[in-house]
């Protein structure tokens, strides 16, 4: 008799817990849409997955369509937040319909990589060797340019083939930002983009195209991304930053360059760190942005959006490292904290 | 009781004939707006540039400076390449298919050319990059020094190239050119080819009259192959080394249209750049329809004038009016 009373209680119990959860969920459940850049694509992802493992009733969806994609969908308002590699343009930001701010999330690094054939030591590369290599200015391996740099390295007289990404990506805008900086030849004849007018070489598709064909052209030389090159255990160079040492690109040193940056960090985060000052810095480092409205139009998306970023920007950077990714420094994280009650929620 | 059924019958026809009518009518529509919808989003270049952008060769997205001609320039080289490689290759295979070969080779053979089709590009892509460049470049390597000194095969042994472009087209082009040729051989009636043989000709005579009366239908399976060349982007991409410059040579890395837009489509936030992508698309629409519409005249003096096509075709005899 009672164990029959206490089963029906219980399932009415049931019953109602389930219909209230129902109810909840379907007054609750949020869906956020956003779209952008490939290269933090893999941490997005985690960060999503997680967040809703902690936060069942919100979906956040990710769309890598590239930076210039992402760019262009949120000035159209298609997306709810934006994601960019190269930080927005003025004229950029002035043909969209209200204040965009940019927040960095998490920072990555683009190596050099090459095939010498008889050489196996890693090699230095200065940046203006690197500048006059992709100006097509220096165009055998044992140029004294590169051959100063690596003393004790026989360089044979190969030619050199540049090799670079022929898709518009924020690895490349990483990589030639770089070099508009130690090179005042390559701000003025190229300059910065995610696709630009190579003036040498061979375009290949994604850092996957890059790295073979680095790995069957003899005498080659490109660039991926550190994360492609960690994954994939490929070999690469160390680059002279601005201190005069020779770094060789680690999660530790990029995020230092983020640590120096955050010194003289301008109010909207659009910061080139490349070529960073100070020491163990590695100079081919770049932050990675989402972009949102400061008054977005839908503030229920927006309230659940805030709690994410601040999620994302302090218990996410745990999930950078094993990714590949630099996680912000403290500081920066603190700058971007205070600017986040900006968004009129 | 006919009678009685003709109204129905009429309203049935009726009924279809709108009905079919609707749906060709809606490929023209499709067309046509595909065009004006190109010409809309490009309206921005086509102002800045007009027909410059036909003749420039400098692709600058910093600068904002852009023009079309390393592009139409490599797509051009690229698809006749293919189709100067191929075509002797689908005709071979479907002179061999429909003609000499034995019954049960036949069906598996026809199996793998249309296999050939089956395949994505993206395949195609990946092979090219990781066997065939590599292969290109190590026959470009020990290429002897008199062909290098020609203009068709001088910079450096890359791999990466208009001849590896070339090369992969073709493999993709054959199935189509192939089995259509074959369609187009097995539709030769009988009775050409047994009277052929009834005046005494030898079989390769013979099959010279069956690809002489199949003909029209030859011209379009291989145009059916260059279309498909024109247009083919990833595996072309992922081979051709994407540097827009105008180069005779087979070894320099070139782009083509297709590619310039699948590359760089994505990363493109400025209007002025995106309007350029977009008027590649235009320019390669306006090609692909000029060079669809001039294959269709050639079938057509083909087919309209026999006799003059018999006359030219005829073996010119040394004798005619001697003196």
């Amino acid at each position: 008799m009672k164990s029959l009373v206490t089963m029906s209680r219980r399932g009415a119990l049931t019953l109602l817990v389930a219909a209230a959860s129902v109810l909840g969920v379907s007054a609750q459940n949020v869906q956020i849409n956003g779209a952008g850049a490939t290269f933090p694509n893999p941490i997005y992802s985690k960060w999503f997955a997680e967040y809703n493992k902690l936060h069942p009733t919100v979906a956040i969806n990710y769309q890598s369509i590239g930076s210039g994609a992402g760019i262009r969908q949120i000035t159209n308002q298609t997306v709810f937040f934006g994601a960019t590699d190269g930080p927005m343009t003025n004229d950029q930001l002035q043909g969209a319909p209200g204040k965009i701010l940019h927040f960095p999330t998490v920072l990555g690094a683009v190596v050099p990589i090459y095939n010498i054939e008889g050489v196996n030591q890693e090699l230095k590369f200065t940046g203006p060797a690197l500048a006059d290599i992709f100006l097509g200015k220096i165009t055998k391996w044992n140029d004294p340019a590169i051959a100063k740099a690596n003393p004790g390295v026989n360089l044979p007289a190969t030619d050199i083939t540049v090799a670079h990404r022929s898709d518009g990506s924020g690895t490349s805008y990483i990589w030639v930002d770089f070099l508009a900086k130690v090179s005042p030849e390559w701000k003025q004849r190229v300059g910065v983009a995610t696709s630009v007018n190579w003036p040498t070489g061979v375009g290949a598709k994604g850092n996957e195209g890059v790295s073979g064909l680095v790995k069957q052209t003899p005498g080659a030389i490109g660039y991926v991304e550190l994360i492609y090159a960690l994954q994939n255990k490929i070999s690469y160079g160390s680059v002279q930053n601005a201190a005069g040492e020779f770094v060789k690109a680690s999660v530790q040193a990029v995020t230092a360059a983020a640590a120096v940056a955050a010194k003289s960090m301008p109010k909207d985060f659009r910061v080139s760190i490349t070529n960073a000052p100070g020491q163990g810095v590695y100079p081919v480092s770049s932050f990675t942005w989402l972009l949102l409205y400061e008054n977005p139009k839908d503030k229920a998306q927006a309230k659940i959006f805030v709690e994410f970023l601040k999620w994302a920007l302090t218990d996410g950077q745990k999930f950078a490292t094993e990714l590949g990714y630099a996680p912000l420094p403290e500081e920066v994280v603190k700058l971007e904290m205070a600017v986040i009650p900006q968004i009129k929620l | 009781m006919s009678s009685t059924r003709l109204p129905f019958r009429l309203g049935g026809d009726l009924s279809f004939r709108i009905f079919t009518g609707f749906f060709a009518l809606l490929l023209i529509v499709i067309v046509v707006a595909i065009g004006a919808e190109l010409w809309r989003n490009s309206l921005l270049s086509i102002q800045k540039f007009g027909f410059n952008f036909w003749a420039t060769r400098i692709w600058d997205p910093v600068a904002g400076e852009f023009g079309a001609l390393p592009f139409i320039w490599g797509t051009l080289y690229s698809a006749i390449l293919a189709l100067v490689l191929s075509t002797p290759v689908a005709l071979g295979i479907a002179v061999f298919l429909s003609e000499m070969a034995p019954g049960w080779a036949r069906q598996p053979l026809v199996f793998l050319t249309e296999l050939l089709a089956a395949i994505p590009s993206i395949v195609y892509g990946v092979w090219g990059a990781f066997v065939l460049a590599p292969w290109v470049r190590s026959l470009q390597v020990h290429m002897p020094d008199a062909l290098r000194a020609t203009p068709f095969f001088s910079g450096p042994p890359l791999g990466y190239g208009m001849l590896a472009a070339g090369l992969i087209l073709s493999v993709m082009v054959i199935p189509y050119s192939a089995s259509v040729a074959r369609e187009v051989l097995k539709a030769v009636p009988l009775a050409q080819r047994e009277a052929a043989y009834a005046l005494g000709a030898t079989r390769w005579e013979a099959i010279r009259a069956a690809l002489f009366f199949a003909r029209t239908g030859i011209v379009g399976a291989v145009m059916l192959g260059f279309g498909r060349a024109l247009g083919e982007t990833m595996a072309v991409t992922m081979v051709i080394g994407n540097n827009p410059q105008v180069s005779w040579s087979l070894n320099a890395p070139q782009y083509t249209m297709a590619a310039v837009i699948a590359n760089e489509f994505t990363e493109a936030a400025d209007d002025l750049y995106l309007n350029a992508l977009v008027e590649i698309g235009l320019v390669l629409f306006a090609i692909t329809l000029v060079i669809n519409m001039c294959s269709r005249l050639l079938i057509m003096s083909m087919t309209r004038s026999p006799k003059a096509k018999v006359q030219a075709e005829a073996p010119v005899l040394p004798e005619p009016k001697a003196a």
